[in-house]
């Protein structure tokens, strides 16, 4: 079972290789971790993807709230809320193919962010269920590089 | 405990302390924190630092390794409460402290390492002495900083004895690039702590601490399990004041004891893999298990499906994530033992429990802790029992890890809270020299002894030199048995007496202590133990070795062998 958990974390060297160190020294099975920055400049916002039943996501929310540079966590699990995880990625598109690989990424309200002479660059965001799906379709055209940033997550209906 | 007073040292900072280089604030700072003593060993980042430490009232105490500055400053902070010190350079000096910081992280102590680092630019170019301690010491310490300025100095150090001595304690490195214990201070510093992800629960949660007290009031065969949470909280009187109040029989873990007067009769002694058989029947048949500053450790435990398979688990940690990290609590408490238990004491209701303690009663007459007695070759046990009477119970105890540290917590009879200074979590051979060092440091005026093996002995003794050096009248019992006695044990029951790596030849230990200007004794034969044991007590002229020749097959009994569950203990001969 998959969890996404956020962590507000202090702006400092060694933040995230105390995090990362500390799920590999635990032996927590991440899918995806985004570290960015937030509207105060002091803070960084970690969003962590956690493999694992409700006795794992619990001990990795106390262990993550355990860490001094951590001001909060927040677990997204059982919430209303907000998923994103960007997609970039260049599939093999000659003339005669182009419409129907441009066609699929109209329908998933994607862009082409870059285009050569026999493939695209494609930038889609979106949940990562929609993401699956758009990557499973585009597959038969050949897909020669793909690069995710991994989910990041907000509450809906205006609770911070 | 050593307080954090910030506010006193910024009024000195406003007063004039602008113009001071790195080395005389992180000398002030130690001085407003209430150190006088710190353990450390030059180096060539440590110059300037050394430099300012030359002048001061703050004594500095140089051992002969930096393994043993750190279990030092364990010993010391084990026997007193307050927060360790101690000081290593740049690279191999930092590093030599690593065992230390594991030791101290998983034990809980209150410790602020500081070490040297080289020049702020050469940081990641690989120079001489360098290594990233930040980043070898991320997993062993509760935190750690890297110094980038003066500016930050006092702030971080502020903070890393705050972070040390509150919430569950522990170790925290502080790495000092030497260009800034050399760099003076512009502007006055801002000492103000900027942690404000670190707010350790102390406050107990009524409604739990009730409904905690329901579950005991309610249990027909309650028992506490108390760990060294209730010492570090220095929550023995709240917790007796329950246990008396309730008739809660007690089990302690090996960090734990000391917390009740082991010959009461409420006592069981510890449990576990060595516990004693009353403490391990009783976990395995209470229908409430009580656990306070304790965190259900694999050595506890045994196998785990089937520990204390009939009890509501109560849990009262000030770390939440020892709570359901291993046993599932019925009843979490998070917060600090001392503020739980005496809010708790409100809720118990008197009981006699007649049965249950009668049950115990006949456990504790049925198995006592006990060994065959030989009058042709000195038992270990008889040692430690000897050692018990002729010191009341009542001597500071170190010890190294293995079977004479087992022996050392069954048979010794604490009676008092920092008694027994073990290294319990991370099982360090060789913390049992250095720490009894710290600890009579610390208390110069007790009896301190080190009750070692030969192996543990082997790996530290070179620390007696910085006792006799203090003339400190620490004793040192090496329990003699030529092997790696407590592997040996493991592989004499589960590997077929195949003694792979674990015969020991050991030196001339007396003549070793002689050198290092100790007195040294040895004993061989049963009817001369009484004598030697009062020989090396009376010695208060420095540090005294008595080299004890033990039956060397004796094994540690009971045992709860791995993967087995704690009734399944082998009671050994005398079952």
């Amino acid at each position: 079972m998959k969890h996404v958990i956020t962590a507000l974390v202090q702006n400092q060297p060694g933040v995230l290789a105390h995090i990362s160190g500390m799920f590999a020294a635990r032996g927590f099975n991440i899918d995806s971790l985004v570290v960015g920055r937030t509207e105060d400049a002091e803070l960084s916002r970690m969003t962590i993807v956690v493999v694992g039943d409700e006795a794992v996501l619990e001990q990795v929310r106390k262990q993550l709230g355990k860490v001094i540079p951590v001001v909060k966590v927040r677990d997204f699990t059982n919430t209303e809320n907000v998923q994103r995880d960007l997609l970039l990625i260049r599939v093999h598109a000659p003339a005669e193919k182009r419409p129907a690989v441009v066609d699929l990424v109209n329908l998933f309200r994607g862009r082409v962010a870059d285009v050569a002479r026999s493939s695209v660059v494609i930038e889609l965001t979106g949940t990562e269920d929609k993401i699956e799906a758009f990557i499973d379709l585009v597959r038969p055209y050949g897909i020669r590089e793909l690069a995710r940033t991994g989910v990041i997550a907000m509450l809906r209906g205006g609770r911070k | 405990m050593a307080k954090t007073d910030g506010k006193k040292y910024k009024m000195k900072l406003e007063q004039g302390f602008v113009g001071a280089c790195g080395g005389e604030i992180i000398h002030q700072i130690l001085t407003d924190h209430g150190v006088d003593l710190v353990f450390g060993f030059p180096g060539g980042a440590l110059i300037p630092l050394f430099d300012v430490l030359y002048d001061s009232d703050i004594e500095l105490v140089i051992p002969r390794h930096e393994q043993g500055a750190i279990h030092m400053a364990e010993g010391y902070a084990r026997a007193t409460g307050k927060t360790g010190v101690v000081i290593a350079t740049s690279g191999p000096g930092a590093t030599n402290l690593v065992t230390g910081l594991a030791n101290a992280y998983l034990d809980s102590t209150p410790l602020v390492a500081i070490t040297g680092q080289v020049k702020s630019h050469l940081i990641g170019n690989d120079a001489f002495q360098e290594a990233d301690m930040t980043g070898i010491s991320r997993p062993i310490t509760k935190h750690n900083f890297l110094v980038n300025s003066v500016d930050e100095l006092g702030r971080i150090f502020t903070e890393a004895f705050h972070i040390a001595s509150t919430g569950r304690p522990g170790p925290v490195l502080i790495d000092v690039p030497v260009d800034i214990t050399v760099n003076r201070l512009e502007k006055p510093a801002n000492l103000t702590m900027r942690i404000p992800g670190y707010k350790p629960s102390t406050s107990g949660h009524l409604r739990q601490i009730e409904s905690a007290a329901k579950v005991i009031n309610e249990s027909k065969r309650p028992l506490l399990y108390v760990g060294g949470g209730v010492i570090h909280s220095e929550a023995t009187a709240e917790l007796r004041a329950v246990q008396e109040k309730g008739r809660l029989p007690i089990t302690t873990t090996l960090m734990g004891l000391g917390v009740v007067d082991e010959n009461d009769p409420l006592a069981l002694q510890m449990l576990g893999m060595h516990g004693s058989a009353t403490a391990n029947y009783a976990t395995q048949e209470c229908d409430c298990l009580i656990s306070v500053g304790a965190r259900f450790d694999d050595r506890v435990t045994g196998k785990l499906e089937t520990f204390a398979p009939n009890a509501t688990i109560v849990h009262i940690d000030i770390d939440p994530t020892s709570i359901s990290k291993v046993v599932k609590a019925d009843v979490p408490v998070v917060g600090d033992a001392k503020d739980i238990l005496a809010k708790m004491v409100n809720f118990i209701e008197p009981k006699e429990r007649t049965e249950w303690l009668e049950q115990i009663a006949a456990w504790k007459k049925q198995y006592p802790l006990a060994y065959e007695a030989s009058d042709t070759t000195i038992k270990p046990q008889l040692v430690i029992e000897k050692l018990g009477e002729l010191t009341n119970h009542d001597a500071i105890i170190a010890t190294g890890v293995g079977q004479h540290q087992m022996w050392a917590a069954q048979f010794y009879k604490f009676r008092k809270p920092r008694q027994i200074i073990t290294s319990g979590g991370l099982g360090t051979m060789g913390f049992g020299v250095p720490s009894a060092i710290g600890a009579q440091f610390a208390s110069p005026d007790a009896t301190v002894i080190d009750i070692d093996g030969d192996g543990s002995f082997s790996m530290t003794m070179v620390e007696i030199i910085t006792a006799v050096q203090h003339k400190l009248p620490v004793k040192f019992i090496v329990l003699d048995n030529e092997y790696l006695g407590m592997v040996r044990q493991w592989q004499e029951m589960f590997f077929d007496k195949r003694y792979s790596g674990t015969v020991h030849p050991c030196p001339d230990f007396v003549k070793i202590a002689e050198g290092f200007g100790a007195k040294g004794l040895r004993v061989e034969d049963p009817a001369g133990l009484t004598d030697a044991l009062q020989e090396l007590l009376d010695y208060n002229d420095g540090p005294a070795v008595l080299v004890v020749a033990v039956d060397p097959e004796e094994n540690v009994y009971p045992m709860v062998p791995a993967g087995k569950s704690l009734h399944e203990m082998e009671l050994g001969r005398l079952a």
